[in-house]
């Protein structure tokens, strides 16, 4: 049987249109606007000047803190003003906009794509590329990578669990990758492990992609240590805590963290990205992102520059359909809509999904008929009916004891709730009430 | 409309539940207990249903327009649902206006006094069944003989329920399997050929709407199955400790509206519990409480009471019985 998370979750329709379009790369943009912060933690600090030059993979802007990451032109150019503009959160953030000229790589980076199978650095030599490189977390999350392969003193380690699952409806690019970039997937899994000092890694993918179950399982038997778990389709198994508890069934404690129960877990496009950093010396500049809708024309997986606008992803994907009602950055269920389409692709722009007008809009709210649907698919056992009655009330001590914080903003309850009750927006508020609430009782 | 993009959070796809598809679903799940009353009581049951359901929904129009001055709300299906549970619980020889004035106190005193859909405590439909047997115990208590009264309304011939004639035995000091020796037997039962309520009646029935409901995910299987469970063994022990003053589980099980209320009643949304562990303990309590009320009290029927006591239970359990949490493992002893 196959395995999957045991409490809560939902099935959305699974709408992946652009599963067997192959990757294809975007013609470069005229003019890139890459934003210092891009990751959880410090932003970057910017080192360039108006007027620079720059080549592609040249370092732009240096880690802000130990929870920070480098940033690097995504292509070669001169910059042209360092300013604000509103980028994938919906906030106006500092960028650095350069003018593209050419396509000059520095001179480090191997732009050959044979594969390097041989490993030949140390775990420290791997964890220092993996920062340079500014590697954060491809699944969405934007977490540095560096930071979650630095095991704190007295924890350990014992598996690496690589999330290939996917499973935000629409969402292709990692399935494109783990069908395209296979080989350099598994050498970057053993750099991982290498890095993490673990022997043991399993690589997560639901069943709703036989094609690369098949193909990654093949090839697992020439890596040593490395096994491929196919998973039920279940949303939100792509959740670290949801995804450790389907494979090795531990039980990441409320508020503490995967390493506790000795795993750690990385997105695919994660080890796709440490691979090219470590064998091939190229920091994080592009990603795959999935460009999609149901009434998209050709909904495409672009390989993009970091710092593209997005309408240029739209634009090559057939361009912007009339009723268009919402455009995301991510999935349907934890995308954030954009209030610009020139917002940049960023480290974590793993979809670029359209809405139309009937699709984009709530349907009016209902009373609560106590059917307790948000309860039974909550996959953290929450009661988001009651947090939403409390969070209205604006009762934030009981909304503490009732575990907001555990809440991983999944969107089942707002997903299944016949009165279209805005649960999630409530608790929202409630995490980010009560967040505020012990950040003060701790620095009392 | 406006070229406007919109900014609302995630998640930004919604399932296909509606508060209506709900519970049209449960109408549906009703449709062949309906259909068997129907064929059992015909004449009866249709003006029964009809009476029951159009003034619910009228009474439901009449408050949510006019006295609370707020959008209608019949078209969810909840006011319809409650008329057609309340023409089910009542024998199918009822004069209309006590129908009428059933329909009245489910949906003015016991929903919408409450605030409406989602906010009263007891199930409507059994405050509104309740009442009628308080007030009217004798129109209460008269059931029309299934078939032969086909044709006929109120001047339909009666007869007793098995849990009445079950009662009554046991009051004159009658050993219970002569008493059951006299009823039909378990199969007509379990079909629905008894005196009854007209939606009562067939266990059969009741458990296709039960199946229909579990595939579509409207219930889950918790609170009819603690319910069956509690009272077989309750009343199990019992028979087997003196069959003679005990009839024994299956009877008890197929018998009065248990099937009704287990799978109808006892499930509905508002006024059962919001967590599955809350619901088996909800469950359990009106197990115990029908086969307590069944034997030991006056009224030879306890489902209803049972519910509508642990209905008053629910917010109590929902306080203090949570779902178990992801991750709850006290850490350092914090």
């Amino acid at each position: 049987m196959l395995r999957t998370f045991p409490k809560g979750g939902v099935h959305p329709p699974e709408n992946k249109i652009s599963a067997d379009k192959p990757i294809e790369i975007l013609p470069l943009p005229k003019q890139v606007a890459i934003p210092v912060s891009q990751h959880i933690g410090a932003p970057a600090k910017i080192i360039v000047n108006r007027k620079d030059k720059v080549k592609v993979g040249q370092i732009i802007a240096s880690s802000g803190g130990f929870v920070s990451a480098n940033i690097h032109s995504s292509v070669s150019g001169t910059i042209a003003k360092i300013d604000k503009v509103f980028d994938t959160s919906g906030y106006r953030k500092d960028v650095v906009i350069i003018d593209v000229e050419g396509d000059e790589w520095d001179d480090n980076i191997l732009k050959s794509n044979d594969l390097i199978k041989q490993i030949s650095y140390s775990k420290e030599e791997i964890l220092k590329k993996i920062t340079e490189a500014g590697i954060v977390g491809l699944g969405g999350a934007t977490f540095p990578t560096h930071v979650k392969l630095a095991v704190p003193g007295g924890k350990k380690a014992d598996i690496l669990i690589i999330n290939g699952v996917e499973c935000e409806p629409y969402l292709t690019s990692d399935h494109r990758l783990m069908m395209e970039k296979s080989s350099e997937l598994m050498v970057g899994t053993q750099l991982l492990m290498k890095a993490l000092g673990v022997d043991k890694a399993i690589i997560g993918i639901e069943n709703n992609k036989p094609d690369a179950i098949e193909k990654l399982t093949t090839l697992s038997k020439g890596f040593q240590g490395i096994e491929i778990q196919a998973l039920k389709v279940k949303y939100p198994q792509g959740g670290e805590k949801q995804l450790i508890k389907a494979i090795i069934n531990r039980e990441v404690p409320s508020g503490a963290l995967p390493i506790d129960v000795g795993a750690v877990v990385h997105n695919v496009g994660t080890a796709f990205a440490v691979y090219e950093a470590v064998q091939k010396n190229k920091p994080l500049f592009e990603r795959v992102v999935t460009v999609t809708g149901k009434f998209v024309k050709s909904p495409k997986n672009l390989l993009v520059r970091i710092g593209t606008p997005t309408m240029q992803l739209i634009d090559a994907a057939g361009g912007l359909p009339e009723n268009t009602g919402k455009v995301i950055s991510g999935g349907p269920m934890m995308g954030k809509a954009l209030n610009s389409l020139d917002a940049p692709v960023a480290k974590g722009t793993s979809g670029i999904l359209l809405l139309s007008k009937d699709e984009a809009f709530r349907a009016e709210t209902k009373a609560c008929i106590r059917c307790a649907k948000c309860v039974n698919v909550c996959p953290m056992g929450l009661e988001p009916f009651l947090l939403m009655t409390v969070g209205e009330r604006k009762i934030w001590d009981r909304m503490e004891n009732e575990r907001v914080m555990d809440c991983i903003e999944c969107g089942s309850c707002s997903f299944v709730c016949p009165s279209n009750r805005p649960l999630l927006d409530y608790i929202r508020l409630g995490k980010n009430k009560v967040g505020q609430i012990i950040r003060q009782r701790k620095s009392n | 409309m406006s070229k406007l993009l919109s900014l609302a959070l995630s998640p930004h796809e919604k399932g296909k539940e509606s508060v209506s598809r709900l519970m049209y679903d449960v109408l549906i799940a009703l449709l062949p207990a309906f259909i068997v009353a129907i064929f059992f009581y015909g004449l009866g049951a249709i003006i029964i249903s009809l009476t029951a359901v159009i003034s619910a929904i009228v009474f439901e129009y009449l408050i949510t327009r006019y006295i609370l001055k707020k959008p209608s709300t019949v078209m969810d299906g909840s006011a319809a649902l409650t008329g057609l549970l309340i023409a089910f619980n009542v024998p199918s020889n009822l004069n209309p206006f006590l129908v009428v004035l059933g329909s009245f106190i489910a949906i003015a005193v016991a929903k919408m006094s409450f605030g409406g859909i989602g906010n009263n405590i007891f199930n409507p439909a059994l405050v509104a069944r309740v009442f009628l047997l308080i007030s009217f115990p004798v129109q209460m208590t008269s059931w029309p003989v299934p078939i032969e009264n086909r044709m006929k309304y109120l001047d339909a011939i009666t007869g007793p329920t098995a849990l009445g004639q079950l009662k009554e035995g046991v009051m004159n000091g009658q050993n219970v399997p002569a008493i059951i020796s006299q009823m039909p037997s378990q199969m007509d039962m379990f079909l629905g050929q008894m005196t009854g309520s007209l939606g009562e009646v067939s266990a059969l029935a009741l458990i296709i709407g039960l199946i229909y409901m579990l595939i579509r995910g409207v219930i889950s299987w918790h609170i009819p199955i603690t319910i069956f469970t509690t009272v077989f063994l309750m009343q199990g022990g019992l028979w087997l400790a003196n069959p003679g003053a005990f009839a024994d589980p299956v009877f008890h099980l197929i018998s009065g509206g248990l099937m009704l209320g287990a799978i109808f009643m006892a499930t509905d949304y508002v006024t059962s519990p919001m967590n599955k562990k809350a619901m088996v303990y909800y469950a359990l309590g009106i197990g115990v409480l029908t086969v307590v009320i069944r034997n030991f009290g006056a009224y030879p029927e306890g489902v209803s009471f049972a519910i509508l006591i642990m209905n008053a239970v629910v917010p109590i359990l929902n306080r203090y019985v949570k779902p178990k949490r992801f991750g709850e493992i006290i850490k350092n002893g914090k």
